[in-house]
């Protein structure tokens, strides 16, 4: 009979038939994986576009905060010019509403408080409503990119028509 | 002379096709009622035999058991609800309120189903926190209560899906905040914001996906874990483990079983 010990490092027919399928399992495995993971992320959405047409800009008297619910965007004519806020709470996505009131944008799920220029003035929210790119188009009508953060109060956040 | 009830049942178990269906037979004996519960695929879950003790109100205060009934209540009345219920952006609110004022018995299922699912987390909880002052999770059942855990997660999961159906105001708010929390976890928190939503808001793809996971995979899981949650019952010793009491209470039942032993 044949000398058939095998020394630890040496691996025999068996072991390795059995590495080559586990190993072939776990690769197949592992695209599965990868292919459920692709799967459930939807490569088309069906959204509205995130650039909003706001309407012609004599639409917002001076000093006026406007809401527009089905965007979920203010578009506010300040004495600096219009620029537009998310009207999503910072907090958890809410929609705030614009209390002329009280002179702040509020929410109403847990409290937050906003100025108009969109700072925090209470929370819980963390973090004060982003400002959103504003320009006019050729029709002369404000659109929004909800999108696109810009900085606050920055110059060229503000439209002047 | 006529047969009693008992008689005819009892000739019924004696039929070959009973037999064919219910292999232990009939009879009263330990054995038979032993066999009755091993050799049947729901009740070999459970321990074959139990102290009556054990079976009283006040050991558990049924609520383990109560809360297995919600779950049965709440399949029963989910699966009709399904048939006149449409999970897309534009029936999902009319199809409630369908549900509500048109289809017969509709305000009555979905009563149903409402209620057992708030009596089910409120159940959930109370069998926990029974379970945890009585210090049943102790050795050697600290695994069933980590299932336990997974069956509390398996509770509110299905609770939270199940808000965003009806598609109303409270529902749309409830999930956007929801899904919120979620994207609040490190690192993946807004992969898996997307990848539950289907998207980037609350929106139709959210609402099927809350559908499927609310009318297929959760209840599944749930009842998977329902069975090995009964089974470990039944393999960590029953519903009450000596070893599972505190030392000193141990060490007392020894004394007192001591002198009975000498006397014999």
């Amino acid at each position: 009979m044949a000398d058939e010990t095998i020394k630890n490092d040496e691996v025999n027919r068996r072991q390795f038939f059995m590495k080559l399928g586990l190993g072939s399992l776990s690769i197949a495995a592992a695209g599965t994986a990868a292919f459920s993971y692709q799967y459930l992320e939807p490569n088309v959405l069906f959204e509205p576009s995130p650039v909003v047409n706001a309407g012609k800009p004599d639409r917002y008297p001076l000093d006026s905060v406007t809401l527009d619910v089905n965007s979920g965007i203010y578009i506010v004519h300040s004495q600096e010019g219009y620029f537009s806020l998310s009207a999503v709470c910072t907090h958890l996505g809410c929609l705030t509403a614009w209390k002329p009131e009280l002179n702040m944008i509020a929410c109403p799920c847990h409290g937050s408080k906003f100025e108009q220029s969109g700072k925090k003035i209470e929370g819980p929210a963390p973090k004060p409503l982003p400002w959103k790119r504003i320009w006019l188009n050729d029709d002369g009508d404000l659109l929004v990119d909800r999108s696109t953060d810009v900085q606050a109060q920055a110059r060229d956040s503000f439209v002047r028509v | 002379m006529a047969k009693t009830v008992d008689q005819y049942l009892d000739d019924l178990r004696g039929t070959r096709v009973w037999r064919s269906i219910f292999r232990s037979g009939t009879g009263s004996s330990t054995l038979k009622r032993a066999l009755a519960i091993q050799q049947n695929v729901f009740l070999h879950l459970f321990s074959t035999k139990v102290r009556t003790r054990m079976l009283s109100f006040s050991a558990t205060w049924y609520l383990g058991t109560l809360t297995l009934g919600t779950f049965l209540i709440l399949v029963a009345t989910g699966i009709p609800l399904m048939f006149y219920y449409h999970p897309s952006v534009p029936q999902a609110y009319a199809d409630t309120k369908d549900l509500q004022f048109v289809v017969s018995s509709g305000l009555f299922l979905r009563n149903l189903h409402r209620w057992s699912a708030h009596a089910m987390v409120f159940l959930v909880f109370a069998h926990m926190f029974k379970v945890f002052y009585r210090g049943a999770y102790r050795t050697p059942r600290e695994f069933n209560w980590v299932i336990g855990v997974i069956l509390l997660l398996m509770t509110l999961l299905l609770s939270y899906t199940g808000y965003l159906l009806p598609w109303d105001q409270l529902a749309y708010w409830a999930i956007t905040v929801g899904s919120n929390i979620a994207s609040a976890v490190p690192v993946m928190g807004e992969k898996i914001h997307f990848l539950l939503l289907g998207g980037n808001a609350v929106n139709a793809n959210a609402l099927l996906r809350f559908y499927v996971l609310h009318c297929m995979i959760l209840p599944l899981a749930a009842m998977f874990f329902v069975a090995i949650h009964f089974w470990r019952i039944r393999k960590d010793g029953g519903l009450y483990s000596h070893d599972s009491e505190p030392a000193a209470l141990r060490a007392n039942v020894a004394t007192d079983a001591a002198p009975a032993k000498e006397a014999q």
